[in-house]
């Protein structure tokens, strides 16, 4: 093996008087700052920035590169995250310089070429979700869920409804509680059934005049259709309340059903999900809603709307929730989902959630045995697995996940439904082929044996990465959040 | 079949592995009442060639950013991105991996996050960076909304030089918490006397701007003083070019800065993808909202990097948690972050240098052409306001169809009352050139 040195970071290799980048010479008259700027106004002190020349930046950043995970090296089935292949033809497309250069304050008429794309895909996701209007502006599947639940507020405050709380089932990702709470909606935790899926009927007795949506993850995060989905719609309807469909996992339906068929008043679309834009190490992605015409009315602003064939961004819309994005939402990242649509095309779209599922289905079959599916029964896109068994041989899951990394694979989302006790969930997506998923079936089932008879190997993992297990107490207790200049002396 | 799926065969193949006869075995949970009998309507499905048209096409029906030379600015600047920025950030290791959830191997991404945190924190002088927001708008919005929790209290002072756009961010996120908004001021800076007769006991943060939206210097450390005084948190907005050569915030009694990383090593992308900066005082950090990358040690005691003090996020904290957020606009931020390691502190200052007399060179022409005048009067830093004897649109409108250059932002688009008046932002990529036939082009035009 490798001897391991220490990381280091762009300032530790910084040499005083090293530079990378320079700047023309000036071309207008010298100005000095003071002549310029008030004296309260000028810095005082230079800001600590490394200096480096250029090969060393490079160097160091592709040494840094090189200590990632990535979807381009190896398989990375995070459940519910769905890290699918990044097609490279979009990262060329979003980039053409007529494209990404433009500025969002130019003149409409100069940007018609651009608008008009943006108009066109906003048709077209609405046709794919089966909505009648989308908003492209949220800049994250978060953002898009607030938004969303701006909207419910928007609505029945319009309406003169006098609604309170939402219904959130307890496997729904942490961000729907957390977004129903920053609209001030109170929140109502609705019980799984033993079968994983929603309870209609508690669901019925939990409903009243207070209740203001559901949000509903479809498929749930056990990777299972809510075969009720159409009951649900009507419970909620019948109080005048609205069905939130939170798309995470629209991978699985795509070109298969829509979430508009199933009665959903409002939708967020990943677009780094399920549109294939690069998930960037955290962002940015973007989160688009989709609605029904009752909701239209309450859509942000701008509005890119069509007129005579020319388009134009519409501010003037009173019943607005008003303004979520700077200008009209990641415009870089939607050309990218844009790109990819057009790709798949009508015919190739039911081709992704079909070979989601086989693959999920097919990965499930290969692992089950070592590792009990929660939920049996096929699943859609991904699945849920229980480590509770591992116990007895003092390993959890997250070891599991560990010794994943030691060979070469991503881990799944860990301890993710909170329904499920020490479990992994797990989204291969259509991209990966037969044989990736043998090799990782493989692979999981190795650690099962080591499981079984080396414990102290999974326990320990990983051995095989650029750092081993980190302590994150520590960090968390003694914060050191930035570089100082004086190691030791300067932190806290 | 592009990017996916199986041959037939292949898929025969799984589906008996599975132990199922045909796909449809597999779906048998989604009601037939549920399932598409159609295509979705849409075009079927286009090779790289036809999506190269496509998109050629739709740049075609755009003015050429490459060849139009550029004066808008208001919150997006026109910098130099250096060359080795895009090649970084499409490396596959970077652009293709996902938030850094395993930290033994996401250490690329985590220490080019703990290395952005410093830089921002180096620029603002403050202690605590976050690893971004999606942009200064919704970035301002949180710290409006922590600025409401730390003190208990509920009213926004904003004054009128904010942007527009990051204003009305601010109140859609501040609806539901109830925070009122309050503007305060015209459009010269903000004043402490105005600062202090609009502060009461229910004032959570005094929110401006550096430099304002109409250019202008703001004397951040007398409203930070009269903010103070009632208990107030101070809440600046700041450019980070302009912080090579404007004092950080930071130092002149800042709580909380904001501002927009994307004009550093990004594209404008027509307004997104951004990336918000976030930095705060450290008594505030366990308020913080977004990811915040630590430094540790693992278990052979040699040093990483990881996420830190999650407990305040949605995915632990569910309905108690700070904010929503559960990613940043990382890939942006790493734009950023290249872009100043390239710079270093003498190419930041060496560029807003060239910012500043650049504008200032822009000013002095343009203020020649009969009828054209500063308004708001005052220092500024790259960008400026002035008052023109028609309509802005109208001018901007003859200007371009001229000479070729986009003269400045309409400033009518954000207040009615405005509409004689252009947004002129001048950077390091202008050339005294460019900025002469901009003012002959206006010389003619208002002639």
């Amino acid at each position: 093996m490798k001897a391991k040195r220490n990381l280091r970071l762009i300032y530790d290799r910084n040499v005083p008087g090293h530079r990378a980048h320079r700047m023309p010479p000036s071309d207008v008259p010298e100005l000095a700052a003071h002549d310029a700027l008030p004296s309260y106004a000028i810095r005082t002190a230079p800001p600590r920035l490394p200096e480096v020349r250029e090969p060393e930046a490079v160097r160091h950043y592709i040494r840094l590169s090189a200590l990632n995970h990535h979807v381009d090296k190896a398989i990375y089935p995070l459940g519910s995250c769905t890290m699918k292949y990044n097609p490279k033809i979009n990262e060329d497309l979003a980039g053409l310089p007529g494209l990404a250069g433009l500025h969002p304050m130019a003149p409409q008429d100069l940007v018609q070429g651009l608008l008009g794309m943006l108009h066109r895909f906003g048709r077209e996701l609405a046709e794919v979700v089966g909505m009648d209007e989308v908003s492209l502006h949220p800049a994250a599947g978060a953002q898009g869920e607030l938004l969303g639940i701006r909207l419910v507020r928007q609505y029945h405050d319009a309406k003169g409804n006098r609604k309170k709380t939402i219904i959130i089932p307890d496997s729904a990702h942490g961000t729907n509680p957390a977004t129903a709470r920053m609209v001030g909606f109170e929140v109502k935790e609705l019980k799984s059934k033993s079968d994983g899926k929603l309870d209609v009927e508690a669901l019925r007795r939990m409903v009243d005049a207070e209740t203001a949506a559901i949000m509903v993850t479809n498929p749930n995060t056990l990777g299972h259709f809510e075969t009720e989905i159409e009951e649900v719609a009507r419970i909620i309807h019948d109080v005048d309340a609205l069905l939130y469909l939170d798309g995470a996992n629209l991978n699985a339906m795509l070109g298969l059903t829509r979430p508009g068929d199933m009665g959903a008043d409002i939708v967020h679309i990943n677009l780094h999900k399920t549109f294939s834009t690069p998930h960037g190490g955290g962002g940015p992605g973007a989160g688009p809603i989709a609605v029904r015409s009752k909701l239209a009315p309450y859509l942000p602003v701008p509005v890119i709307v069509e007129k005579d064939g020319r388009f134009a961004l519409e501010e003037d819309r009173p019943g607005s929730v008003g303004r979520l994005h700077p200008y009209v939402g990641n415009v870089g990242i939607i050309l990218r989902a844009f790109a990819y649509l057009r790709a798949l095309g009508c015919d190739g779209l039911a081709r992704v959630s079909r070979a989601a599922i086989v693959n999920a289905n097919y990965l499930m079959r290969q692992v089950e045995q070592d590792y009990p599916v929660a939920y049996p029964g096929p699943c859609m896109h991904e699945f849920v697995v229980s480590c509770t068994w591992m116990k007895k041989h003092g390993v959890k899951n997250g070891d599991v996940a560990k010794r994943m990394l030691d060979y070469g694979v991503h881990a799944p989302t860990v301890s993710f439904p909170l329904i499920v006790h020490d479990c992994l969930m797990i989204e291969p997506t259509e991209s990966e082929s037969r044989a990736s998923l043998d090799s990782l079936g493989e692979i999981l089932r190795e650690i099962a044996r080591e499981v079984r008879e080396e414990p102290d190997t999974v326990i320990g993992a990983p051995h095989d990465t650029p750092v081993r297990r980190l302590d994150e107490g520590a960090a968390a207790r003694n914060l050191v959040l930035r570089w100082r200049p004086t190691e030791g002396t300067e932190r806290g | 079949m592009p990017y996916t799926g199986h041959s037939p065969d292949e898929e025969k193949d799984l589906l008996a592995a599975i132990g199922v006869g045909r796909f449809d075995d597999l779906i048998q949970a989604l009601p037939q009442s549920l399932r598409l009998t159609r295509p979705v309507g849409i075009p079927p499905g286009m090779s790289e060639l036809e999506l190269r048209r496509l998109f050629d096409e739709a740049e075609r029906g755009n003015y050429d950013p490459r060849r139009t030379p550029s004066f808008i600015g208001a919150g997006l600047y026109d910098h130099d991105i250096p060359a080795v920025v895009r090649h970084m950030t499409l490396r596959s290791e970077f652009y293709t991996a996902y938030t850094p959830y395993q930290a033994e191997v996401a250490q690329g991404t985590l220490m080019t996050i703990f290395e952005f945190q410093t830089m921002v924190c180096e620029l603002t002088g403050m202690d605590v960076a976050n690893a971004s927001m999606y942009d200064a708008g919704s970035a301002a919005a949180e710290a409006a909304l922590l600025a409401a929790t730390a003190t208990s209290r509920t009213k926004i002072l904003v004054a009128r030089s904010f942007h527009p756009h990051h204003r009305a961010i601010m109140e859609t996120y501040g609806h539901s918490p109830g925070l009122e908004f309050v503007d305060l001021g015209g459009e010269n800076p903000l004043t402490a006397a105005e600062v202090t007769a609009a502060c009461d006991s229910r004032t959570a943060a005094l929110v401006v701007q550096q430099p304002n939206f109409l250019g202008g210097i703001e004397n951040l450390a007398e409203l930070a003083e009269a903010a103070h005084a009632a208990g107030a948190l101070f809440v600046v907005s700041a450019d980070p070019v302009s912080l090579g050569i404007l004092e950080p915030p930071g130092r002149l009694g800042a709580d909380i800065v904001v501002g927009e990383g994307q004009n550093l090593g990004n594209p404008p992308s027509y307004g997104g993808p951004a990336c918000g900066l976030f930095a705060c005082k450290k008594d505030l950090v366990r308020r913080l909202p977004g990811r915040l990358v630590a430094e540790t040690v693992d278990v052979e005691g040699r040093r990483g990097f990881v996420l830190t003090l999650q407990t305040r996020e949605q995915h632990i904290r569910r309905e108690k948690a700070t904010s929503n957020i559960c990613t940043n606009n990382n890939l942006v931020a790493l734009g950023f972050t290249i872009t100043l390691a390239l710079l270093g502190p003498a190419g930041l200052a060496e560029m807003s240098k060239l910012c500043l007399q650049k504008a200032r060179y822009a000013e002095s022409r343009l203020v020649k052409i009969p009828g054209v005048k500063r308004d708001p009067l005052g220092p500024f830093f790259c960008e400026f306001a002035i008052r023109l004897p028609k309509p802005a649109s109208q001018v901007i409108d003859r200007v371009y169809r001229d000479s070729g250059i986009l003269a400045g932002f309409d400033l009518g688009r954000v207040n009615p009352a405005w509409g004689d008046r252009l947004l002129v932002a001048v950077t390091e990529k202008r050339t005294r050139e460019e900025i002469d036939s901009l003012a002959a082009s206006m010389g003619r035009v208002l002639a």
